[in-house]
């Protein structure tokens, strides 16, 4: 296939266009509707001018490409391509856009919110364009959900309306559910071929159509276009989706979205049709629903009705003669498609134009309109007269292709099935057409319409008068339409099309009989329509909103009652099913492998390590023994939080002893702090049953992970590790001889970047989090707190206060000198954060929060931001040294009287984690301490209670402090 | 490497694996049972204590050594495993953030609702699944 490169650059963009100009009229709406409606156009316009430089070299044969590697291993690539089909589709749905944006801004009132409207249109275009320019089947299948949701917003639009919202809940569950089925047939598809390319894939006609799994992918795939395009028996969404302002009606429902199954049915064509499985599935879906759809459409008063149910019909026809098979079939359907979109499109906006000017849509309160209405009437009758498939309309060429191929179709050794019912569906056709004019249009002028009927403004009926001199131009002249149809019908088929004219006389064939008994069997239908509405109305109908109604009931009531009783509320049955689960699945897992030899001797226990060992052993055993006192608990934690950091020098690892001991500080601080609040005592509930059982499970679960870390330390690394790249990079790629701490600010920056970021966000989460209690009932609560057991008499000891003062700028020198060592001995930002924060802390401790607070400048806020601001902006350096994001650079530096230093940019991006860590570990603690300050705790003057140094005056002044609480 | 430590085990004796592997049980089971109690303070220590037990053991991944450098120097060929040490480094801190996190969970819920049980009350379970 010849490929043009820069004409195919074009089609993301043509595909971007709707989608980045969707957030214009949103914005624009605030200048006036002109001006939204204008910036809605402009990137209309502009992808269809794009379209249209593309339109040359396509109708000239070439496929156009465009590639991206998006994701290769999964399949998925952004890739783009336009054929003849492609280009057809593009067409209808740019260039119906552009009229229906036009209509839609003389038929939405003044209290309809536009920017919405036209935002939501807009994705819906985007996604429309993205399913008929995707090569990529999966990214076809995003841009298929995607008409899914931003058809079921515009369906929703007049949100005040229930038959709005139920409309578009119907219509989004059965095309979604459809979609759904559809991915999986496209997976399966994508399997058997090896390629998720649709340029590969329409290649491999054989393969696929051999394929065991063929014919469940092709069931699956028509289910996604049957639903996508209302057919029998999916097609009662299309007339509840009716609720919709006409705009949406006359784009979505008759020129584009209800077409894309079409498409889609057209795009798969020459991989999947041909044969008896396609036939017996499309052809006779297709019939039934033309047949049904044309029979129930006669019988609507609504006028969206009715016209929604013969799109339906007319959707069925088309699926019809893309059932057949043939080539010539395939070209009636591409030129019905063309024709069916100009009238059907006219039409429902000459039923919006109507229902605008009269208030009404019910043909039972219209008719005689004749008169009052001249321009609508016309361009009314030209369509309805197309729709029924009268000479000299483009109705009429398209309809006589499709009863010339149904007149030599045999269906199931039947030579009179389809002729016959092909023709019924056409007399139903023609019937409901004349109806349209007949019973609106003609007829005596009446008195009692709900609002005076008249032509509107030129805006409004431009759109579709437009339109219908297309129906005219193809219709006189087909030869206008000829070039691009044979282009489409080239790219359904696969090329090889028969040498064909669209022409308005063929001689008298059967067609034409076929065609002179549906306009004289419609004409007869019409005459006797009242008595034949009396009995229709008489006859028991299967309701279809009713039954979707009640299994959708169901299905809700099935879904709520299997979540309700997995999800009871009760968390600590959740933890328990999931131990067991993950258990469960390790046994699955242990049971199922061969396990290694041991590769590894055992180390040998010195003495240390083993006290080390019994005291960790009894401090837990304790705290579970002793859980209940959770003081005791606390401080049990505490030695074993301790052990653990012992545990870690001892086994050679320093940097991870520093990092537990600092954190087991805070942690415990922040757990005392709560702990004020909270009960002081867990009370006994659980039985005895329950708390074997329990037992039973925590035990399984220790063995189960003792056993796999025994095995796992016995035995040497399965593949050979990593670490030895980082060993041997360090010093030379990094500049810094502290391997760990090189690691987390350069070779792993970027995993520590999300690091410090989450940890800036648990700090904000909490903040707001304590907010939002302290302004609920918990902060009223508060308030009115009354502390349990006494309180300590000296709350800020001068002996506390006077040794963290001492303390204070030792600790920060040790801080200081932590994180300078950091890349070169165990240390660094993390370490020196956290000590810098227990630093304050004491500060805090000593003299009370509040106390320390009003001395400090700089809000934690402001240095969690700062933080991550510089641990950005160390990474964004190296973009100006061309290199990717975090890349560190390092070197040295003489100041004269000192000796050689080393710098890095690491050390920056390190900076930018410790004042992360420090303003984090402080923001959580201030929140928790904002609690205390509720509950009425007095806010100290000076910094210790009692100060023997001050004099009584000064005393006085604490004592009024005290005496304020 | 492999034949010194069996030398070590003939002199010595003993298994600080089985000691590890125990310490990281005996936390795991601990810290599960606290976890299926009925009020947020035993689940929080609960989750502390699984915390510990995970950390230990995304230590020990890389195999347990003792005595041997953690910075680089000259002359010396053998050295711990440094990414795992990192990988736990930051999960220390990470943990800190989310028990601070949870801490203040359960305190605004325990303020809120003046119950501190982890279960939803039956007759509020109940009001949800009437919606």
């Amino acid at each position: 296939m010849p490929t043009m490169e820069t004409a195919g650059s074009f089609l993301p963009i043509i595909a971007a266009l709707p989608f980045l100009g969707a957030l214009l009229p949103g914005l624009m709406i605030q200048a006036g509707r002109n001006t939204c409606t204008a910036f809605t156009l402009a990137p209309t316009v502009l992808a269809l001018l794009l379209l249209l430089i593309s339109a040359p070299a396509v109708m000239r044969g070439e496929v156009l490409l465009f590639r991206l590697d998006w994701l290769p291993a999964l399949g998925l690539n952004v890739t783009f391509m336009l054929d003849g089909l492609g280009l057809l589709f593009a067409g209808l749905i740019l260039g119906i856009g552009v009229l229906i944006i036009l209509y839609a801004r003389f038929y939405l009132s003044r209290e309809d919110p536009m920017g919405q409207f036209f935002t939501y249109l807009l994705l819906f275009q985007g996604a429309m364009v993205g399913i008929v320019l995707s090569d990529n089947v999966l990214l076809l299948l995003i841009f298929w959900e995607l008409t899914s949701l931003s058809s079921f917003l515009l369906i929703g639009y007049w949100k005040h309306l229930p038959e709005g919202r139920q409309g578009a809940r119907m219509a989004l569950v059965v095309t979604g559910l459809g979609g759904l089925s559809m991915i999986a047939g496209m997976l399966i598809l994508g399997n058997v071929v090896g390629s998720y390319d649709l340029s590969v894939i329409l290649t491999q006609k054989e393969a696929i159509q051999a394929s065991p799994m063929y014919l469940p992918a092709l069931i699956l795939i028509l289910g996604g276009a049957f639903t996508k395009s209302a057919q029998f028996p999916f097609h009662f969404w299309l007339p509840h989706a009716m609720a919709a302002p006409t705009p949406v009606s006359a784009y979505l429902h008759s020129a584009t979205m209800v077409k894309a199954g079409l498409f889609l049915m057209a795009r798969m064509w020459p991989v999947l049709a041909g044969t008896p499985e396609w036939f017996y599935l499309v052809a006779t879906t297709g019939l039934v629903t033309m047949v049904i759809a044309a029979k129930i459409a006669l019988y609507k008063d609504d006028l969206k009705a009715l016209l929604a149910f013969s799109t339906v019909s007319h959707l069925g026809l088309i699926t019809m003669l893309l059932g057949f098979g043939t080539k010539m079939a395939a070209v009636a359907a591409v030129f019905h498609i063309i024709n069916h979109a100009t009238f059907k499109a006219a039409l429902f906006m000459t039923a919006g134009i109507v229902d605008h000017a009269a208030h009404a849509r019910d043909i039972k309160r219209l008719g005689g309109l004749r008169r009052l209405m001249p321009v609508t009437f016309a361009i009314a009758t030209v369509g309805a007269l197309s729709m029924a498939g009268i000479p000299l309309l483009n109705g009429f060429l398209s309809k006589e292709m499709m009863l010339e191929e149904a007149a030599h179709t045999v269906w199931a050794h039947s030579h009179w099935v389809v002729p016959v019912l092909a023709t019924l569906g056409a007399v139903f056709s023609v019937a409901y057409s004349f109806r349209y004019i007949v019973h609106v249009f003609l007829g005596p002028e009446r008195t009692d319409y709900p609002s005076k009927p008249h032509d509107p403004e030129f805006g409004m009926w431009a759109a579709p008068g437009f339109l219908v001199v297309l129906v005219v131009a193809i219709g006189v002249a087909p030869v206008l339409a000829e070039p691009l149809v044979k282009a489409t019908a080239a790219s359904v088929t696969g090329g090889g099309l028969p040498d064909f004219h669209l022409k308005i006389w063929h001689g008298v064939t059967p067609a034409l009989y076929m065609s002179a008994v549906a306009v004289a069997g419609g004409a007869l239908l019409l005459a006797f329509h009242a008595p034949l509405m009396r009995l229709w109305l008489a006859t028991p109908r299967p309701e279809a909103k009713t039954m979707f109604d009640a299994v959708t009931r169901a299905a809700t009531l099935a879904g709520r009652g299997f979540t309700d009783s997995l999800h009871d509320g009760a968390l600590s049955r959740y933890a328990g099913i999931f131990t067991v689960t993950v258990l469960g699945a390790g046994v699955f897992a242990w049971t199922g492998g061969a396990s290694l030899p041991a590769t590894r001797a055992p180390l040998p226990v010195a003495l240390l390590p083993a006290v080390g060992w019994v005291l960790l052993m009894v401090a837990t055993f304790a705290l579970v023994a002793f859980h209940r006192n959770r003081l005791m608990a606390l401080v049990l934690m505490g030695i074993v939080g301790l052990i653990v950091s012992l545990g870690f020098i001892y086994l050679s690892a320093p940097d991870l002893a520093l990092t537990q001991i600092s954190v087991e500080v805070v942690t415990i601080v922040l757990m005392l702090l709560a702990l004020n609040f909270l009960p002081h005592r867990t009370p006994a509930e659980s039985g005895p049953a329950k708390r074997f059982r329990d037992a039973v499970v925590s035990i399984a679960g220790g063995v189960a992970v003792a056993g796999l870390t025994y095995a796992i330390l016995l035995r040497d690394f399965a593949a050979e590790s990593i670490s030895a790249f980082h060993l041997d990079k360090s010093y030379k790629g990094g500049g810094g001889t502290n391997v760990v701490n090189v690691i987390l600010v350069d070779f792993r920056g970027f995993d520590t970047f999300g690091e410090i970021i989450v940890l800036g966000i648990a700090a904000l989460v909490i903040f707001a989090l304590t907010d939002a209690v302290l302004r609920g009932p918990g902060g009223r609560w508060l308030t009115s707190w009354d502390p349990v057991g006494d309180e300590a008499g000296d709350r800020h000891p001068l002996m506390m206060v006077v040794a963290t003062r001492v303390m204070m700028p030792i600790a920060l020198m040790v801080g200081v000198y932590i994180f300078l060592r950091g890349h070169n001995d165990p240390g660094g930002g993390f370490i020196a954060g956290l000590i810098v924060a227990i630093a304050f802390l004491m500060q805090y401790m000593a003299s009370g929060f509040a106390w320390a607070e009003s001395r400090q400048r700089v809000t934690y806020h402001v240095t969690i931001g700062f933080g991550v601001l510089i641990a950005s902006l160390t990474g964004i350096g190296a973009w100006f040294a061309g290199r990717p994001f975090l890349t560190s650079d390092y070197g040295y530096i003489t100041i004269p009287p000192l000796e050689k230093f080393e710098w890095a940019t690491a050390m920056a991006f390190d900076t930018g984690v410790f004042l992360t860590v420090v303003g984090a570990v402080m923001l959580a603690l201030n929140s928790l301490s904002s609690m205390a300050r509720r509950t009425g705790e007095t806010v100290n003057i000076f910094p210790m209670d009692i100060n023997p140094a001050r004099s009584d005056d000064d005393d006085d002044g604490e004592g009024e402090g005290e005496g304020g609480r | 490497m492999t034949t010194t430590m069996a030398k070590a085990k003939a002199k010595g004796g003993g298994n600080l694996e089985l000691l590890v592997a125990s310490t990281i049980g005996v936390l795991t089971a601990a810290g599960i049972y606290l976890v299926l109690r009925l009020r947020t303070f035993p689940v929080i220590i609960g989750i502390s204590l699984l915390t510990y037990a995970v950390n230990v053991f995304l230590f020990a991944t890389g195999r347990l050594v003792v005595n041997l450098p953690p910075v680089l120097r000259d002359g010396v060929d053998t050295y711990t495993d440094p990414l795992p040490q990192a990988l736990v480094l930051t999960a220390i801190v990470i943990s800190f953030g989310m028990t601070a996190v949870v801490v203040m969970l359960a305190l605004g819920a325990y303020l809120a609702s003046r119950t501190d049980g982890v279960n939803l009350p039956a007759a509020d379970a109940d009001e949800e699944a009437g919606e």
